[in-house]
């Protein structure tokens, strides 16, 4: 049903839940974050063997779990509310879901096996520094002999790109414009020609790199030419699926605030006694659940098919952010002196608020995509 | 009476009996009170009431086949509109028998209208304030105070009273549920103009009404909890609202009467719409002024269908939580507040689109002055029915469990509190 989630889906949320809390304490976040690679692969095995979770989403004949959008959308608002580092977004769900929208079936056979069985790690490359991810305006040509590619030009805001195997690139058929002419390729990370950089970035949690591809060797996935859609589907889908864990993250935000304003005491009370900032609790407690009716909702249509599917990803994207980020800007105001503090876990969730707005556009570029998905 | 609540018929023959009765009584010549008379008679008019008080004790389910059965038939229903429903809820679970069995009859023929005297000048958000006085002397209690916001004030003839009867005794326990005449000298009601330029809701002044002993609903002193039966009552009623919007048609006499009743009841309700915001107005306006290519009009669009979207699917949430039979979450008690975000958004881009004619209303204005009427009436969504201020400290409180507020006004005498 579209506005409720199954027995089996509540279950499924419960167990994921149990296993972030305790697998991945915020002392562990805190760990793993200052490492280049963001992600403790102790945890990201235990996660793999355990859930299933990085395969979640791929069907089983590629040796994944067969699960639909609105799965992984719950398993993302669990691990946002954990703020969970782990390759999961960048290589299971930004590639593969590029693999699985781009690719044909011998694509498929070849590059998802070793994805669903956590051997190899897949990052997804696609803006140039214009930040909204969006196809129409990549540059990026890409160079043909005969049935040998290669790519060169600089990709940024590559999720995980430093840890991963391998990079899916989105370029162009050279003269091409818009949506026309986008093709999807596989970079060995390690080929000659590829040159990664770590970018110093404001949310620690999620590991963002720049890669130079310099006459680098690539093989195609898809058909030539043809990638435009399923690269706007792709990211149409990942920026449904960063709305669910952004919902994860802003409910968690609440729920610390709350418990924050009912022991701190001022004036001979709990803060949370206090109108002002009982107030403020029930406007974030609103909002949340706004941005969740409308993170479902767009999980339901990215598992439906919905012909509003594009408008309603824009429409989840633009309200998460916006929500996410009042609530944990709020949630450091409840918390006070103590919330500007580099020992307080509130500027964590901050971080990743304000990194998951920008991610994949940021909210008015949304809400203008969103009028223009349904013609207004 | 045609069932007992131990048997209840399948709803396939319970259809076929009411379809079957109708067939042999409705006759759209009959006066409206007196089809309504033999309708509430039958059980029928109110199935879901009880079996001893013009019901069949049936559930919800049973009922809404009944009434389903007398709509797709053409025949009108028992009374339900207007505050009469509030009354009936109120009387069946806190009246004594003489009580019920001398108002439930004329609430369901439609004869007697009723209204609510609950709010004072002195008392908005905090109810149980109110000062309104009721003394006893001899057979009766005299009756001395102001009322506000009282719809249908002017033509009903019983109200629903909270009046002070104990003043030592702290707030809440010095109160009394009346059933009060309206005609009588003692009364005098007076149209309250609003800021819209509508008068839909009265003042009702009570200088020495009476009030005869037997006219107490519950116990003496205890009317604070039978007011909270009438409140938990209101929230339904006013979902049901909707419903009465359109007027049931028909060939007859009866339909004629129906008609008049429906637009006396409606009159106070006409500008409702406009209070909401009128979202659904916002795109074809900024289409009329051009403006619907303009980024600053679209962005302010696109925020306030966000809202809009968002709280819809919110309210689709909780309701089918509660079909599925989960317990209430969150999501169930935010409809009101996330109204009121709405309908600011909504007046916001009005103005934004009307530009120079924000200025104008009347035959002046934008839409012949609908416009104005929607950005002079939304103040009041944040207010009616409970301020927003109340909604954010409910939801504090009883679902994010944060702490309640110190008080100073519930352990003491009333009379000892600092009032308005």
């Amino acid at each position: 049903m579209k506005f409720s989630f199954t027995e089996e889906q509540a279950l499924f949320r419960d167990i994921v839940r149990r296993f972030v809390v305790e697998q991945s304490p915020r002392e562990e976040v805190r760990k793993v974050m200052e490492t280049n690679a963001g992600y403790d692969p102790a945890l990201w095995q235990r996660l793999c063997e355990s859930l299933g979770l990085h395969a979640l989403h791929i069907p089983e004949k590629y040796g994944g779990q067969g699960f639909g959008a609105v799965e992984l959308c719950i398993a993302m608002e669990e691990l946002g509310r954990g703020l969970v580092c782990s390759p999961l977004f960048g290589s299971s769900v930004l590639a593969g879901t590029a693999i699985l929208e781009a690719g044909m079936a011998q694509d498929r056979e070849l590059w998802l096996p070793p994805l669903a069985a956590s051997e190899r790690r897949y990052a997804l490359a696609v803006d140039e520094g214009g930040g909204c991810w969006d196809a129409k305006s990549l540059t990026m040509q890409y160079t043909q002999q005969g049935d040998t590619y290669s790519l060169s030009g600089k990709k940024t805001f590559v999720v995980d790109g430093c840890s991963a195997d391998v990079i899916v690139v989105a370029a162009r058929e050279p003269e091409t414009k818009g949506l026309n002419g986008i093709t999807f390729f596989m970079v060995e990370a390690s080929a000659p020609g590829v040159n990664r950089r770590l970018l110093d970035t404001v949310d620690q949690t999620r590991k963002l790199a720049e890669i130079d591809f310099n006459n680098a060797s690539a093989k195609l996935l898809g058909t030539p030419g043809e990638g435009g859609s399923a690269l706007e589907r792709t990211i149409d889908l990942c920026r449904v699926y960063l709305s669910n864990e952004m919902v994860g993250g802003a409910q968690r935000l609440l729920e610390d605030a709350v418990t924050y304003a009912g022991t701190r005491l001022q004036f001979g009370r709990t803060i949370g006694s206090f109108q002002a900032i009982k107030h403020k609790c029930a406007d974030l407690l609103l909002h949340v659940e706004l941005a969740k009716s409308a993170a479902y909702c767009a999980a339901e249509a990215a598992a439906t098919g919905d012909p509003e599917f594009s408008a309603l990803a824009a429409l989840s994207k633009a309200m998460a952010a916006d929500t996410y980020v009042k609530t944990a800007a709020q949630t450091i105001q409840i918390h006070g002196g103590i919330g500007f503090t580099w020992e307080n876990d509130t500027h964590l969730y901050f971080k990743r608020a304000k990194s998951s707005e920008t991610l994949f556009g940021q909210p008015a570029w949304h809400r203008e995509r969103m009028l223009r998905g349904w013609q207004i | 009476m045609a069932s007992n609540a131990a048997e209840l018929p399948d709803e396939q023959t319970l259809r076929t009996n009411v379809r079957m009765w109708l067939e042999r009584n409705w006759d759209p010549d009959r006066k409206l009170v007196e089809w309504r008379r033999m309708l509430a008679e039958t059980g029928w008019g109110c199935p879901e009431w009880p079996e001893e008080w013009f019901g069949l004790d049936y559930p919800s389910s049973l009922a809404n086949a009944v009434q389903d059965e007398i709509a797709s038939f053409g025949a009108i229903g028992v009374a339900r509109s207007g505050v009469r429903m509030l009354a009936a809820a109120t009387l069946l679970e806190h009246g004594s028998a003489a009580q019920k069995s001398q108002f439930l009859g004329g609430i369901l023929s439609g004869e007697d209208t009723w209204c609510q005297l609950f709010s004072e000048p002195g008392s908005g958000s905090d109810l149980a304030g109110l000062t309104t006085r009721a003394d006893k002397q001899g057979d009766h209690w005299r009756i001395n105070g102001q009322k506000v916001w009282t719809t249908s004030a002017h033509h009903a003839n019983y109200g629903m009273l909270l009046a002070r009867t104990d003043w030592d005794v702290p707030k809440h326990r010095g109160l009394t549920f009346f059933v009060v005449d309206m005609k009588q000298p003692g009364v005098e009601v007076r149209p309250l103009k609003q800021m819209n330029g509508y008068a839909s809701f009265n003042e009702v002044f009570f200088t020495d009404a009476i009030v005869p002993l037997d006219r107490v609903v519950g116990e003496r002193d205890g009317g604070w909890s039978v007011a909270l039966t009438t409140l938990a009552n209101e929230r339904r009623v006013a979902d049901g609202m909707r419903a009465w919007g359109s007027v049931q048609a028909g060939t007859g006499g009866i339909f004629e009467e129906l008609a008049a009743e429906t637009r006396t009841v409606n009159e106070p309700y006409k500008w409702y719409p406009q209070r909401a915001g009128r979202p659904d107005l916002v795109i074809s306006q900024a289409r009329a002024a051009d403006l619907d290519q303009d980024p600053v009009v679209r962005q302010a669009i696109a925020n306030l269908l966000i809202l809009e979207k968002s709280s819809q699917w919110t309210a689709r949430r909780a309701r089918e939580a509660h079909l599925l039979g989960r317990p209430q979450g969150p999501e169930g008690s935010l409809g009101k507040l996330a109204a009121s975000h709405v309908a600011r958004a909504a007046a916001e881009v009005h103005t934004m689109i009307a530009g120079g004619e924000a200025l104008l209303a009347g035959k002046d204005g934008p839409l012949d002055g609908l416009i104005a009427e929607i950005l002079l009436s939304v103040p009041a969504i944040s207010i009616a029915g409970g301020t927003d201020e109340i909604q954010h400290n409910i939801i504090a409180e009883r679902v994010l469990g944060m702490p309640k507020e110190p008080r100073t006004d519930v352990d003491r005498p009333f009379k000892d509190i600092p009032r308005n």
